[in-house]
Order: structure tokens, then sequence, then C-alpha cells
């Protein structure tokens, strides 16, 4: 590591200008940038080169079923909250081959990825660097750690950024995972924009955060800096769009498996996997063989949904046929057994299933809605008002 | 990166002896490649890859005494088990494993055993099977049922044939379609469990087949008295992977390919209950 790197908690304060010197700074060093970018009505993921890439003055406005993006009056780099990308993408992507297979004769070779690329994510919000640690979780720290995601992992470089403004579907306050990213990250930002002044307070998470950042011009950070940027972030906390109880939801969830409220949004839902695409946490995924003429076979590993009536299939029928048996199964497993499987929540409340459902089905409704009628269900009446 | 640092990668295998069961099933003894056979308990399962094919979850069906090679029992239902089924000898296949929980043998020395199976649920039994009665002296009375579907799907007859002739196993066969060559019991595997002469308060069941046989068995065991505590079964869910990362298997907070897929029927008594868990 350098030696003029700067130590983890060190706040600095970089212009707005800088943010293409960081991007330099990590591309020099060998990583390949990821970052925020307009395309096709969305701010979606992929590689920057410089700050012209990234969504100045664009926000969006969310609401169930509905994304738009709009200008800005100001110039803000960040200033949207979550658009239909994850970094689950990058880390643990749609679809990746897991190995080849050589034949030949009677001899069989079996040769694994390499997996050696080096990601730099700018703009994870503290809900995504949550949900990157819950995938960490997931697939770092079973019984069996996933050697793919593992790699990718260890090679990331994470810049965080605080959130300036909730979006319409946000609760990341009730699942305690923001909007002010807490740890985990290498660098976060808090974008300053007031009258003229529009500066970043940078705060140093890792070793690798601080010899990054030391490379970047930049003065001390003044305590007013350090009060303005926690006051950008109170602020956001108290603009949420949605909120969800969590006290007694493991068992809430786990105790109603027959409740009607699961019948009743399946009138509703569409079993189009939307939502666990679109989650940042949900890690399931199917497989899928191919072979070549030439002998060579391969296995690809593809994102899957529990929506999906394939997903249950056993010889004989799926297992989960109706779709309400399908929601069921989401919800619990997001919210309750994700708990007792992994030891943490499986929902960030970063709103992107409310917002990326064709028909508008809120999580954060769903479970207020189990939550009112269980009284009801459980003296055996049938719940409905 | 070598197999044993990469879970998702198979390691290659051959097919030694086959051994054709019934029309649609066989047995096939798999010989590693390189190396020696990892170890296994009774009740776990290997994933075997058809190269290009796909691959599935197959229970050991062998001993696990015998340090050979792992024999797997597989029935041609689909594409990737026809493909494993009509596998000949010295053909290459992939396998990963051994994965999941085990019938519970060590907890059983001292009780009475009673082993349950519906048609192939034979197959991840049979290994239990071995254990018992290679140390026969430690257990109680020793029982076996198994159902079937008709005669000509009985699985290892041969060694059925052997099995019944010992004086110290009692095992009654029953099948849901006779012909008319069948001379034994016709209807389903539950209703025998009244007829058989075991110590209901201390017996260990262990109980495989098909998800509902395996509910009636657990009810007309609790008849029986039998406690739910003493009642192992054997799940099947969809696997994609076998190592707790694909999320198919899921069942309730379990996954069936780690947590199972041998449990114990009172943790998932209620949940079974449910219908489309
Ligand atoms: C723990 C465990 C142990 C098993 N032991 C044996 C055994 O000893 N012998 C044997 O013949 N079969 C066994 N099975 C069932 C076997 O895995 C299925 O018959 C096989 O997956 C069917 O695949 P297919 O492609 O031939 O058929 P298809 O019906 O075309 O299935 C398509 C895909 O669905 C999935 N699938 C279908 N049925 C099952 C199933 N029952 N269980 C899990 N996934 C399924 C598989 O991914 C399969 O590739 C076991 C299953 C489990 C879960
Ligand atoms: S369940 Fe919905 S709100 Fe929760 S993390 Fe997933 S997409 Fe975000
Ligand atoms: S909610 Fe569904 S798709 Fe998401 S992780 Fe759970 S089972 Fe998988
Ligand atoms: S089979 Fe993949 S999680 Fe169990």
């Amino acid at each position: 590591m350098a030696q003029d790197g700067l130590s983890v908690g060190v706040k600095a304060v970089i212009g707005r200008e800088e943010i293409g010197a960081l991007i330099a700074a990590l591309s020099a060093r060998g990583w390949r940038v990821l970052g925020p970018r307009v395309r096709d009505g969305a701010i979606i993921y992929d590689d920057v080169a410089g700050l012209d890439d990234l969504p100045a003055g664009w926000t969006d406005t969310q609401e169930a079923g509905r994304y738009r993006i709009e200008r800005r009056t100001d110039a803000a780099l960040f200033g949207y909250a979550v658009g239909p990308h994850s970094w689950k993408r990058f880390l643990h992507p749609p679809v990746e081959r897991l190995w080849q297979a050589r034949r030949e004769g009677d001899k069989v070779t079996i040769i694994a990825e390499k997996n050696d690329e080096k990601f730099a994510f700018l703009g994870v919000r503290a809900c995504e660097l949550a949900a990157i640690m819950v995938q960490d979780r997931v697939f770092m720290e079973g019984p069996y750690p996933d050697t793919a995601y593992r790699k990718r992992r260890e090679n990331t470089f994470l810049i965080a950024v605080n959130c300036g403004e909730a979006g319409g579907t946000c609760f990341c306050v009730s699942m305690k995972t923001g909007p002010k990213a807490q740890a985990g990250f290498d660098l976060a930002l808090t974008e300053l924009i007031e009258g003229e002044r529009h500066e970043f307070l940078v705060e140093v998470g890792s070793e690798a955060g601080g010899a990054v950042l030391a490379d970047l011009p930049r003065r001390p950070a003044a305590p007013e800096d350090i009060a303005a940027a926690e006051a950008v972030t109170a602020r956001t906390a108290n603009a949420m769009g949605r909120t969800l109880e969590t006290e007694g939801l493991k068992e809430l969830l786990q105790g109603n498996p027959e409740h009607p409220r699961w019948d009743d949004v399946a009138q509703r839902c569409l079993a189009c996997a939307n939502c666990t695409m679109v989650c940042p946490t949900c890690f399931c995924t199917t497989i899928a063989d191919v072979s070549a003429l030439d002998g060579t076979a391969e296995r690809v590993r593809k994102w899957d949904s529990c929506f999906s009536l394939d997903f249950s299939y056993i010889h004989g029928g799926s297992v989960r046929k109706e779709t309400k048996s399908r929601y069921r199964q989401w919800m619990t497993h997001k919210l309750a057994h994700w708990i007792d499987q992994f030891g943490t929540s499986g929902c960030v409340g970063c709103g992107r299933c409310i917002t990326w459902c064709p028909v508008g089905i809120d999580i954060t409704e769903e479970a207020a809605s189990i939550r009112a009628d269980s009284g009801k269900c459980q003296e055996g009446g049938n719940g409905r008002a | 990166m070598t197999a044993a640092e990469d879970p998702f990668i198979p390691l290659p295998y051959c097919v030694g002896r086959v051994r054709r069961e019934t029309g649609d099933t066989a047995s096939l003894e798999l010989l590693p490649l390189a190396g020696p056979r990892p170890s296994f308990k009774a009740g776990q399962f290997n994933m075997l890859t058809a190269f290009g094919v796909g691959e599935v979850a197959i229970s050991m069906s062998g001993d696990p005494a015998e340090t050979e090679g792992f024999v797997h029992t597989v029935r041609n239902v689909g594409a990737v088990s026809g493909a494993l089924a009509r596998l000949e000898t010295g053909a290459a296949l992939g396998l990963r494993g051994p994965f999941g929980t085990a019938w519970p043998t060590e907890e059983a020395i001292g009780a009475d055993v009673l082993i349950v199976a519906g048609g192939l649920g034979l197959a991840p039994l049979r290994p239990a099977i071995y254990e018992v009665l290679a140390r026969r002296e430690r257990y109680g009375r020793v029982v076996l049922l198994y159902g079937t579907r008709s005669p000509r799907d009985i699985l290892y007859r041969a060694e059925m044939g052997r099995w019944r002739r010992r004086l110290d196993v009692d095992i009654e066969i029953t099948v849901d379609h006779a012909d008319p060559a069948w001379h034994g019991n016709v209807g389903v595997v539950p209703r025998l469990i009244p007829r058989m002469s075991f110590d209901p308060q201390n017996t260990f069941a262990m109980v495989c087949g098909p998800e509902v046989m395996m509910r009636f068995t657990a009810s007309a065991l609790h008849e029986a008295g039998v406690s739910f505590e003493r009642i192992w079964i054997s799940m099947e869910r969809n696997m994609k992977c076998a190592i707790g990362l694909c999320g198919h298997c899921q069942f309730g907070p379990d996954f069936i390919c780690k947590d199972g897929p041998v449990m114990r029927y009172d943790r998932i008594a209620s949940l079974l209950a449910v219908r489309e868990i």
C-alpha cells in the first residue's frame, strides 16, 4: 500500500471535477470502473470512462409500478435514487459459465473459469451496500463458498454515495440499511450542493480507499462540511417513500401460510418475476448444460426466479403450481426464512420490486395487510372484511 | 482450480459394473478416475452429470463400508436420468458430492429399526440396511416394509431374497397392482404397519418414498405409538446446486440439499401439512 495513503475514518472534501480524476485513478490502477449512466429512459449501471458519462442533472421519480427520469434544476451527479439495475449483475452475473469439459477419447478434462476481473463500483447506495453484504453471507459464509463470487468480491472497490434524496418507494430507514453508508465501503461520498458550491465530502473506509484518495486534489474536511453532509442524509431519512414494520414480521409471516391475503395478491400478481430480477439480494439460479460437436461441454448458470413454474418442478409436476404459493414463497423467504438461513433479512428496502412491478404490488403494503388481518385469520374466520 | 476448491466443479468418474434392475432402472457402479472415492454416510446423495445433457441428484444405494466406488440406482424419468440410466461400462461422467444429511443408524443402536420404502425410495435406504445388518446384534427387532407398483418393479430382487431368508429380519413386500403369479400383499405400505411387531416406545423409523406415502406412513406410525421425533424421512425437491446456493430446494427455512434430505419428522410435520409450500 502507498505509504502516503490516508487512514480509515479520514474525511476530506473534493470538487465535482475530481470525480473524473477518481475514475481515472481507479482505471489507472487496473479497476474496471462501473457507474450510473442514462440509457433508454433509466439510470443504469455500466462502464464509465469519465465525468461526462455520469447522469449529471438527472433524477428519477418512482411510485408503485412507475419509473421516470426527469431533469433537475442543478447539476448533481448522483441526484437519483436507484434504477432497475443493481450491482448484483456484476458480482453475481445474470449468465455465467461455470466450467467447460473437453473430451479426448475416454479422457475428460474439466476447466474452471478464471474470474480475474477487478471491478470498481461508483455510486453504491447504502441499501445496495447492505445488499452486497447480504449476498456476501449467502455466497461466502455457508459451508460451500461460491468460488466465482468470492474472487470477484475480493477484487471489488466500492465507492458509496450517501443519498441526498429518497425515492418514492424507498424504505431503507425501516430496514436499518440507509440512507447513510455505515461500513463496508472503500470510499463514501456525500454530494454537497448549495448555490454555487458543488463539492463532495469523502470518507475513507479502507486502506485501499485511502491510497486512492491520496492521489486526488483535496482539502481536509472542516466541521461545517461534516455537518452539511450529516444534514443531507438526515433530510433524506425524513423523506422515505414507504415504511415497513419489521417487529415480529418473521413470526407473523411464518405463522400465516394460509392467510387469505395470499389469495388476494395472487389475483393481481402476474408471476412475471420482475421483482426477483431487480432485487439486489435475490440469488436464485438455474443451470443449463450445452454440448458442442467438437466434444466440449459446458455448464452455464443463469438467474432464476421462484415465480416460474419450472423453479419447483420435480418429476410429476411443480410443487408450487399456484401464483399464490409462489408469491408466498418469495415474500416469506425475503422477510422471514432469510433470517433463519443467513441471520439477516433478505430485504434492504431499496423499493425496486415495488417500482418495477407492472401492476404495482407493494411488499410493504402486503406485509401490513397480513399484519392487520392476522388476528381474524387465526380465529378461524376467513379474515376478509 | 480443482474440485476440492470449487464445489461447482464435478470430478471425472467412469462407469464400472452395471446392473439392469427393472425395465427403467439401472444400478451403476461409479469409479473415480483420479484419487480415492470420498467416504459417505447412508442417506447422502451425489450430483451426477451426463456431459452435455445435465446434472441431477441421485442417492447412494451402495454399502458405505465398501471403499471402491459409489453405487447409484437411477430410474429413467427424463432427459438426464435417462442419459445416466443408459450409460454402459467404461463411459465417463461427472460427479460432485457427497452432499446432505444421513439416516440415524448410529442413534438407533439399541432400539428397534423400522425401514419403510416406497418404490425407488428403497435405493437411498439400502445403505442404511447394509449398516444395520452389518452389526445386526446391536439393534433390537429389524423390520423392512417395501411397497412398489407391481411385482415387476421390485428392486434388488436377489438381495431381497437373501434378506428374506434371514431369521433376524422381518420383511414384507406389498404391491399396488398384482399379477396372477403374485401371492403376496396387495395395497399401500402404511397398511402393513399395524401387523408388524416392534416396540413403539423404542423404535427408530426411516421412511423414503413419494411425499404422500411418507405422510401416510408417519401418521400410521404415530397411531401405532411411535413419536414424530423417532421418525425420519428423506425429502425431495428440485435441486440445481446441492450446496445451498441456487435456492431451488427450499422448504420453509430449510434447504433440502444441506439441511436434508434426511430430516426428523417433528421438525417438518407442520410445513408438510401446508399445500404447495
Ligand atoms: C436428494 C435426492 C435424491 C434422489 N435420489 C435418486 C435416486 O437415488 N435415484 C433416482 O433415480 N432418482 C433420484 N432422485 C430424483 C432425480 O434427481 C430425478 O429423477 C431427476 O432429477 C430427474 O431429472 P430428468 O432430467 O431425468 O427429468 P425431468 O423430469 O426432465 O426433470 C427436469 C429437471 O428437473 C429437476 N428435477 C426433476 N425431478 C426431480 C426430482 N425428483 N428431484 C430433484 N430434481 C428434479 C432436475 O433438475 C431435472 O434435470 C433424487 C432426488 C433428490 C432431490
Ligand atoms: S425485496 Fe424489494 S425492496 Fe426489498 S431489497 Fe428486494 S427489491 Fe429492494
Ligand atoms: S425470493 Fe425467490 S428468487 Fe429471491 S432468493 Fe428467495 S426463492 Fe430465490
Ligand atoms: S439445491 Fe441449490 S440450494 Fe439446495
